[in-house]
């Protein structure tokens, strides 16, 4: 790397826009995501289902494939635009050495027909170019650094021998093994059981720490985000609501899809009677709605955010932004409390 | 959400003419498998109106007018547009008129053979088991028995003729629906939702027609094809072999079988039976693979969007072009 490129941040997004063509219409699955992620920073995208988390990790691994495509915006690494044709062809020598992905099926994301060691050494062979005496070698200190007991052992086994965080952990290992500078995962403890989940967490953790990795974490789950992550941005209808420090986001939401999502959050402290939720559903992304994407849904919204365009992203609190008219009112009547301390229990 | 919905939208109309017309609109679309379908239309309707088209009786010999070549070659005559066989007889005539055998031979014993072998497959990876092993043992039998011997022995008792031919070729060409149609089953019944639709109770026939049979649809079409195809040729061997169509009546294959001898003297006597069995062959192909896709809601959805992004490539560039000029 050149030193006019080391000081960009590492993964920049810039009015990312991801269409989808179906035969209802044209589905706007992102709409104008901007998005950064510094080194060794780690970064969780939170949102319900269908908000344009995956979209945005799928865009950044050159995973969008028909009937998707990018139609607007920018990904840059390093300062260097990865979506134009140019940049294609650099994209695809860094995918999968510089920025490594970990699935969410570990199940399904292994062949079964071949070793795990077997399987870990490819992608040592395919990007570094080792032989296969240093790969093998290397396979059992990857194994060993993600925390699998008797690595020798264990590379001489087919998928079908291990269990599910074991496998999670051979996805990671294999996804660390070109000592990439990110790591995306997309929602990587959904298919696990929490005590599993806690133990995966702690992994990527402790690599993101002695590796220096940066990490863009896809999830759903408010407990993972807290656990895990520095910095947060929160996606609703194919576009970023809100970032921030997670202390902040978790402490002081200031969007109220934001703090609807934290108020929404079991908690095992409190009894509730019930669970509450946010009413209604997300807009139908075929035919956005103009102004705000929320509003329908938001206890808050007044014309302002139905005449005016899409709320701008202003400052909110200090390194952080919120696209909302009312930033920072309480939307909800039940007052917000949250101490990221206890959200780690659920 | 339907209230943010524009009441514009057209979503498409409910009324069974508007959706046959949708459809069609989409082969439209769809140029490779559109033309596909254009040429089955008019082998069929050539095939079924024979007598008005054809020029010849496909049976008159004419021993002054053996071998001429088609019109374009050095001494062919508009008499003939793609010349005479060995003994005078019309080769256009004898195309159209053969049409209609290869076609019902070839449909017919794709049809029964498919039938027969999926029904045996269905049960046979469905029930598993004792049936199973008695079913694909069957299966090995008939696939390790000479199926010509068969077939002569079948036709030497009941006398050869276009019924018997097309049932003795769905005698010996069914087992491998059956094997195909057995694989799928087995993995398609291990799927959480076959699973999921035995859990709420649907009775057997509702799992097998409504959530087993419809995975079958893109591999049996396929291989269907494949066998259209062998079919068409075998009934040419059979014929040659004279346990298939009795002459005069006539077929692709057997034009092609006994032109053989003269491909010499007389390529076109081969070539134009030839040529009609590949282009029957790919057109069924080229439409088939528009209905494999129509049938798949996903790759429905996608042919739609690479459609959609040819139009738009194709408009950038034209706006590229104009900008140059401008």
């Amino acid at each position: 790397m050149n030193a006019a490129t080391t000081d960009k941040p590492l993964l920049e997004i810039e009015r990312l826009e991801v269409e989808f063509d179906t035969r209802r219409g044209v589905v706007r699955g992102l709409r104008g995501v901007d998005l950064v992620v510094g080194r060794g920073e780690t970064l969780a995208i939170v949102g319900e289902s269908g908000s344009g988390k995956s979209v945005t990790a799928q865009a950044v691994m050159g995973l969008i494939d028909v009937p998707g495509r990018i139609s607007g915006g920018d990904i840059r690494w390093k300062g260097r635009s990865m979506v134009s044709r140019a940049g294609a062809r650099m994209a695809r020598d860094i995918r999968g050495k510089e920025i490594a992905l970990v699935f969410q099926d570990p199940m399904t994301s292994l062949n079964p027909l071949i070793t795990v060691g077997a399987q870990i050494s490819e992608v040592l062979r395919r990007h570094l170019n080792m032989t296969r005496a240093d790969a093998d070698l290397r396979v059992l200190e990857l194994l060993e650094a993600v925390g699998i007991p008797a690595p020798p052992r264990r590379a001489r086994q087919y998928p079908h021998e291990l269990s599910g965080g074991m496998r999670q952990r051979v996805m990671i290992a294999m996804a660390i093994a070109c000592e990439p500078e990110l790591l995306i995962a997309d929602e990587p403890t959904t298919a696990l059981d929490v005590t599993i989940q806690a133990q995966v967490l702690e992994l990527l953790a402790g690599l993101q720490e002695s590796l220096g990795l940066s990490v863009l974490l896809i999830t759903h789950d408010l407990g993972v985000v807290a656990g895990l992550c520095s910095r947060v941005a929160v996606m609703y209808a194919g576009q970023i609501v809100e970032t921030g420090p997670a202390e902040d986001v978790f402490g002081r939401p200031a969007h109220p899809y934001t703090q609807g999502l934290i108020r929404s959050t079991p908690r095992l402290d409190d009894r509730m009677e019930r669970l509450v939720a946010i009413e209604g559903a997300p807009p139908n992304l075929l035919s956005p709605p103009g102004g705000c994407a929320f509003r329908e849904r938001c206890p808050i919204a007044d014309t302002v955010c139905e005449v005016q365009p899409k709320p701008a992203q202003v400052e909110a609190r200090t390194d952080g932004t919120v696209a909302c008219w009312h930033a920072s009112a309480n939307a909800w009547d039940m007052p917000v409390r949250a101490e990221t301390g206890m959200l780690r229990a659920v | 959400m339907a209230a943010i919905d524009p009441p514009a939208t057209p979503i498409a109309a409910p009324r069974p003419h508007g959706r046959l017309r949708a459809l069609f609109d989409e082969l439209w679309k769809d140029k490779p498998g559109f033309i596909g379908f254009s040429i089955i239309v008019l082998i069929v309707l050539a095939a079924f109106f024979a007598p008005l088209i054809a020029p010849y009786d496909p049976a008159t010999q004419s021993v002054v007018a053996r071998l001429k070549p088609p019109v374009w070659a050095a001494k062919g005559s508009w008499e003939h547009l793609l010349g005479t066989d060995q003994l005078g007889r019309d080769i256009l005539s004898r195309l159209i008129f053969g049409a209609r055998t290869s076609l019902i031979v070839g449909f017919s014993v794709v049809a029964l053979a498919g039938a027969f072998g999926v029904t045996i497959g269905l049960l046979a990876g469905f029930r598993g088991g004792r049936t199973d092993t008695i079913l694909m043992r069957l299966v090995d039998i008939q696939v390790a028995f000479p199926g010509l011997l068969m077939i002569l022995l079948i036709v030497a008792v009941i006398g050869p003729s276009l019924g018997t031919m097309v049932v003795v070729l769905a005698l010996t060409n069914w087992m491998i629906y059956a094997r195909v149609v057995r694989g799928i089953v087995l993995s398609v019944r291990q799927t959480p939702y076959v699973e999921a639709a035995e859990m709420i109770g649907c009775p057997q026939s509702r799992v097998i027609f409504r959530h087993i049979l419809p995975n079958l649809m893109s591999p049996l079409l396929t291989l269907g094809i494949l066998e259209f195809t062998n079919i068409v040729l075998a009934e040419a061997a059979l014929s040659f072999l004279g346990l298939g169509v009795q002459p005069p009546a006539t077929s692709w294959g057997l034009d092609v079988s006994t032109g053989k001898d003269y491909i010499f003297v007389a390529w076109w006597l081969v070539t134009f039976p030839g040529l009609c069995i590949s282009i029957t062959v790919l057109s069924i192909n080229l439409f088939a693979n528009w209905l494999r896709v129509t049938t798949d809601p996903q790759e429905r959805e996608k042919r739609f969007a690479r459609a959609r992004a040819a139009v738009r490539r194709r408009e950038e560039r034209r706006a590229g072009i104009r900008r140059e000029a401008a």
